[in-house]
């Protein structure tokens, strides 16, 4: 009843995550049985090769620690009203500038890292601010001038590599040892997997976001942005001031994404002919996520099993990894449909219907 | 003959019991009210008879025939209509699409809808609705969209037609023609069960009236045997006083000085048209005006929410005709907003995130970065107890609360800082007697302390009631000012129409 309005809320997106997700599987196994691939030996497979050794538990880890970081970075913006989907240009910008501080700056170990991690969330800040003024002060809708600055980041990152960072080849060295992100007794401990300190600073970023969002004075003005401009303009609260922070803070977060996804896992840039696709698998995080802090870790959680153990299931049970991808996409639709809303109405007395 | 009788109704949500134990007969050819405070347990009672929820215990007759209603296709069937609190019409499409959506007639697969566009202008015709069958809904205004609804029913042959708070969506003038419309229904041999909470119209319009407390009867009474204050005392369940004990006036000096004003509004014409006003501390001045003549945009420009073209604005011979929200708030301004759901609350915030709306970067709630969140509760605390603001807790989502409450949180939040200047518009807009009463009190003592107050209403009465001085306001300007102790409500509406000038001896 009214008293629990709070958490019949919660529980409802909880519910709605968790019926997504198992409709999401259903389809995929569908899918598999028209194909003609065992869905059981599939998900097993899938599951097995991801958790089990630790070797793939530390792979599994790492796929996750970008997916947490973008997750954050759209939940940040929802949380104000906005829709960023220039994380994937603000991490690509995030790793270009990580990489440049990695390989033309000398620094101490640690610090080296510490230093191309934050140049690289500044990057990030800096590649969404104009979606960001725009839509404040011109009320240019965010959406298309981020999809549009995707592309340029795309590009211009090419463009860099070909002309300056690699000359005649298709990637760059790779980066010094004092700015890496590896730690050598993390690897060992999941037998030489590629986990690096991006999930430490990941959890601390979830942590950080909870702490802004609720505890302070600035997620107090984004939250009350988000929920109602016109009320919060009411209250004095400048709305376009906000709407730009909040592109910056997401710019940030997406910039760290990719800043430590170079600096611990690839440490190289290579020329890409497309999108890797990170800014999708974040706005489906944040969204699966119900833009909470622990929504956001725990779907990073499952999208990077299924990443990882979705390409192992290639290898072990033939089945080709673009079912996943369907998985990916079929959870997303049913999160997007509200799917247990509609089947709690249905047994509430429908007083509107 | 009893067209409907409801006998021992009993409904529960989970532990809660909204209905219990109620009878209702009501007779044919009358005009029936159901009475009662918001949450009393009138829509519940009513969506029973619709059909669109099952009563836990108690029968239905209609027509003397016991029957149980399955469903609102049941329900059109015996010949019930409802029009509900929140209208569901398809905002794209035509009145007669809409009327028809569900009930199409075809022939060999084709909406017949000539046929049907027919038939509505000729119910709209013969129950003087004045509907275009053609209009498009999001054109029309929304006392319209809701004759819309009377008509959908009685296109489905609907004898017995229950209207929901139909007349808190309405203007004063639309009340009127919704009561001249009814009338035409009964005169057509049809009968009304209608819902609302205010007096004025219930005596105005009704035969029998209802009165339902915390989900039980209070009484059925006829409407020639009782008044106001009568129907009010059953309904809260203790005396309410509608007069209003006023204080000797201590007017002071001018408080609040807004000389030759400039605001644009839609269309880039003048809302507000080279306005002058004053207020002077200790004083009530009631703006009356019928709506959409400059009152939104006037106090948007007072608080900063509009650009202002031209003319100046003084607080306490500050001048604040330049500052920013955040600094009017700061210099003494406090804002009830007329429309609670846009600008006065985050419905998704808590009850005690909504009290520091515009406080919350202030000692003693903000540190230096963080807001201290013990406060805030100890605050909220001390709020809801001093407003009786009736909440679960202080950590509900406001939405949660009714209307009437999420009122009382808004004019705590505002009237506990103080204000030299409290706007307070449309303030009682839905409200039950019980709560207009608290918050009129609130508005009267806010005056006695010496403050200023702008008191915008649409409710005419209110306006007399509460103010030392009126300016009535047309088209963007001031027409001219009254003493509510000698003029007339009738008076009143003439001058606001703009028919009739008021004597120019300002006082
Ligand atoms: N579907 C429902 N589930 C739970 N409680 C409800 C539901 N509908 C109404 N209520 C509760 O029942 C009470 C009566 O509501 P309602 O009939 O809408 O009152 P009224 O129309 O007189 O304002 C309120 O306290 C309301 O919160
Ligand atoms: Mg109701």
């Amino acid at each position: 009843m009214k008293n629990t309005t709070l958490k019949q809320n919660r529980n409802s997106a909880l519910l709605t995550s968790i019926l997504s997700i198992l409709l999401g599987i259903i389809v995929g196994a569908i899918l598999m049985l028209l194909a003609g691939y065992n869905p059981l030996v599939a998900y097993q497979a899938l599951l097995g090769s991801a958790i089990l050794q630790p070797f793939d538990l530390g792979e599994t880890i790492r796929t996750t620690s970008p997916l947490i970081f973008i997750g954050l970075a759209v939940a940040l913006a929802f949380r104000t009203g906005l829709f960023n989907i220039g994380v994937e240009g603000q991490y690509i910008v995030g790793s270009l500038t990580a990489y440049l501080v990695a390989a033309k700056v000398s620094l101490p170990t640690g610090i080296h890292a510490l230093v191309a991690v934050v140049a690289g969330g500044l990057a990030g800040a800096a590649w969404a601010a104009l979606p960001g003024l725009l839509k404040a002060f011109r009320g240019v809708h965010e959406v298309i001038i981020s999809i549009m600055m995707n592309f340029i980041a795309l590009y211009f990152s090419n463009v860099l590599v070909r002309t300056w960072l690699a000359v005649g080849k298709d990637s760059t060295d790779k980066i010094p040892p004092t700015a890496s992100l590896r730690i050598g007794s993390l690897s060992q401990l999941f037998a030489g997997a590629r986990i690096h300190m991006g999930i430490i600073l990941a959890l601390l970023a979830v942590f950080v976001f909870y702490y802004l969002l609720w505890k302070t004075k600035l997620g107090y003005q984004l939250r009350a942005v988000g929920y109602n401009r016109h009320a919060a303009e009411y209250a004095g609260i400048s709305v376009r001031r906000n709407i730009v922070l909040s592109f910056l803070l997401s710019g940030f977060l997406a910039g760290l994404a990719g800043a430590t996804e170079l600096l611990g896992t690839s440490e190289y840039i290579a020329i890409q002919d497309a999108f890797i696709g990170i800014g999708f698998d974040g706005i489906a995080v944040a969204l699966l996520g119900a833009n909470a802090p622990v929504g956001v870790v725990l779907s990073a959680l499952l999208f990077g099993v299924l990443t990882y153990g979705g390409g192992n299931m290639q290898f072990v049970a033939g089945v080709p990894f673009e079912i996943i991808r369907v998985v990916f996409a079929a959870i997303i639709f049913f999160v997007a449909a509200k799917i247990s809303f509609r089947w709690g109405n249905r047994k509430k007395g429908k007083a509107y219907a | 003959m009893n067209v409907v009788e409801m006998r021992g109704i009993t409904k529960r949500f989970g532990s809660f019991t909204a209905n219990e134990d109620i009878h209702l007969v009501v007779k044919k050819g009358e005009i029936h009210a159901l009475l009662g405070e918001n949450g009393a347990g009138k829509s519940t009672l009513m969506n029973i008879l619709f059909g669109l929820y099952q009563p836990d215990e108690g029968e239905i007759y209609i027509h003397e025939k016991k029957v149980q209603i399955s469903g609102p296709t049941m329900a059109n069937e015996l010949g019930i209509g409802m029009v509900h609190q929140h209208f569901m019409l398809v905002q794209p499409f035509t009145v007669t699409e809409n009327i028809i959506l569900g009930v199409e007639e075809k022939s060999s697969g084709f909406v017949q809808y000539e046929k049907a566009r027919n038939k509505v202008q000729k119910l709209s015709e013969q129950y003087g609705l004045k509907i275009d069958a053609d209009a498009v809904i999001e054109d029309i205004s929304v006392g319209m969209q809701q004759r819309v609804e009377i008509l959908k029913t009685l296109y489905r042959g609907a004898e017995i037609l229950i209207f929901d708070e139909p007349t808190a969506v309405l203007t004063p003038q639309e009340i009127d023609e919704l009561i001249v419309i009814m009338r035409n229904l009964i005169r057509e041999g049809k009968t009304i069960i209608f819902i609302s909470h205010k007096l004025k119209e219930i005596m105005a319009a009704c035969n029998r009236v209802t009165v339902i407390r915390r989900g039980k009867i209070a009484k059925t009474v006829e409407v020639s045997e009782t008044d106001e204050k009568k129907l009010a005392a059953l309904m809260v369940g203790r005396e309410v006083s509608f007069e209003m004990e006023k204080k000797e006036q201590k007017k002071g000096s001018i408080a609040l000085e807004v000389k030759d004003l400039l605001v644009k509004g839609f269309h880039g014409k003048m809302a507000v048209d080279h306005l002058s006003l004053d207020i002077h501390k200790g004083e009530i001045v009631g703006l009356a005006g019928v709506d959409g003549n400059g009152q939104s945009e006037l106090i948007e420009a007072i608080t900063g929410l509009k650009k202002i073209e031209q003319g100046s604005i003084f607080l306490n011979e500050v001048d604040i005709t330049k500052f920013k929200t955040r600094k009017i708030i700061e210099t003494g301004v406090g804002h009830i907003p007329e429309d609670r759901h846009k600008r006065g609350l985050i419905l998704d915030f808590t009850v005690s995130e909504n009290m520091i709306l515009s406080t919350y970067y202030k000692t003693p709630f903000a540190t230096t970065w963080g807001i201290n969140y013990t406060e805030v509760e100890k605050y909220t605390d001390r709020l809801i107890s001093e407003f009786d603001v009736r909440t679960p807790s202080i950590d509900t989502p406001i939405r949660a609360l009714s209307g009437g409450n999420q009122q009382k949180a808004i004019i705590a939040r505002e009237v506990d800082r103080d204000p030299d200047l409290l706007i307070a518009a449309q303030p009682t807009r839905g409200l039950d007697v019980g709560a207009i009463e608290f918050i009129h009190r609130r508005i009267m003592e806010q005056r006695d302390k010496g403050k200023a107050v702008l008191l915008v209403s649409l409710e005419l009465n209110e306006i007399l009631k509460l103010s030392d001085r009126v300016a009535i306001i047309y088209e963007g300007k001031i027409q001219g000012w009254v003493d509510p102790k000698i003029v007339s409500e009738e008076e009143l509406g003439l001058l606001m129409t703009g028919s009739k000038q008021a004597g120019g001896d300002a006082i």
